[in-house]
């Protein structure tokens, strides 16, 4: 065991040292400022939409008020998720508009199997 | 399209994959909606298989506090967890374009721990929901030998019983957690390739940070079903 971890070591380190010979001269960017504050600050608000969400699930009683309120705040979070962070939102409008489009199928199947399920009680 | 081959295929295979989880929760929202609710005061309820149970009263555990109740405390860690840790990966892709190597390395390093954080979480919650509280709930169940229903004490879950509610809510508990978890455990060891190939220069001699930003999707995919199992599963 502990010779094959040193024999891995000794192979990482030579690759280490080998890419210091032969590499390629690339320019690096200074970072964007302005985009990485954005980002940060879509991490704020998933943080902060997540905590409204704490707040309201002890201080509301059960019911589909509160459910709404979810669905609505969660649609939120992955409307930044999807749009800032997977950057679905600055892609051509060809693909932003292909993966939303048959997102409605979910919605139409979440919409028929929950009302089938309130049909059919299981006591 | 506009977009690279690469990107485009990673996108449907997303698409793809958010019917999956789309079909198991909305499974859940079925039988969920075809069990009766628990009706009294969220104060009064006890575990009883005859209703659904409250979330919160089920997650309420968290390492090192045994005996305390803390409502979805342990679950609101883990999601700032995986929130940190897509913040990490954008970071990442954000150094990718700007050919900058070593802030590449030290984001997907980042990311690498958040994800491993995270599985540590799920693993840690899923021992406290097989193992049970420290009082059993009482449960009929049907005996093969006699034919007769005997009242049985039952700790904890797994797919024969569930001491928290109908079996069905722990079905659901391992069939989407564990979906998820699955995710993440494929996530972290694309990423871990990912920080491989940077470190050894791979992307630095191909000219472009290409295949950071398409893990990086598949990243954020498995942090935006979080979201919605966080939501459905534990918050509604």
């Amino acid at each position: 065991m502990g010779i094959c971890i040193h024999i891995l070591l000794s192979r990482i380190t030579t690759i280490f040292m080998a890419h210091h010979s032969n590499e390629p001269q690339v320019t690096v960017l200074p970072p964007d400022k302005e985009k990485i504050k954005k980002l940060w600050t879509v991490a704020g608000i998933l943080g902060a939409v997540t905590a409204v969400e704490f707040v309201i699930a002890f201080t509301m009683s059960h019911g589909p008020a509160k459910t709404a309120i979810f669905v609505i705040l969660t649609i939120v979070k992955a409307g930044y998720i999807v749009g800032e962070f997977m950057h679905l939102r600055y892609e051509v409008k060809v693909l932003f508009w292909a993966i939303l489009i048959p997102t409605l199928f979910i919605i139409w199947m979440l919409v028929a199997f929950v009302y089938e399920g309130m049909q059919m009680p299981v006591f | 399209m506009g977009a690279s081959y690469g990107k485009l295929m990673m996108w449907f295979f997303l698409l793809s994959d958010a019917f999956t989880f789309s079909g198991l929760l909305i499974t859940y929202g079925l039988v969920r909606a075809s069990h009766p609710i628990f009706e009294g005061l969220p104060a009064d309820f006890i575990f009883s298989t005859e209703y659904w149970p409250i979330p919160e009263k089920v997650f309420e555990a968290v390492p090192f506090l045994h005996g305390y109740s803390l409502p979805l405390v342990f679950v609101g860690i883990m999601t700032f967890i995986l929130i940190m840790s897509s913040v990490t990966m954008v970071l990442a892709v954000e150094a990718g374009h700007r050919m900058d190597r070593k802030a590449v390395e030290k984001w997907m390093l980042w990311t690498l721990v958040g994800g491993i954080a995270f599985l540590s979480c799920q693993a840690w919650e899923w021992t406290h929901f097989i193992v049970g509280t420290d009082t059993a709930t009482m449960k009929d169940v049907f005996n093969l030998k006699t034919g007769i229903w005997d009242q049985v004490k039952v700790t904890g879950a797994n797919l024969h019983v569930n001491q928290y509610g109908p079996q069905p809510f722990a079905d659901f508990f391992f069939f989407i957690t564990g979906f998820h978890g699955f995710h993440v455990f494929s996530g972290v060891m694309f990423n871990f390739l990912i920080y491989y190939n940077t470190v050894t220069g791979v992307y630095e001699r191909r000219g472009h940070y290409e295949m950071v930003e398409k893990v990086g999707l598949y990243w954020h995919f498995v942090d935006l079903v979080w979201v919605f199992v966080f939501t459905f599963f534990y918050l509604v």
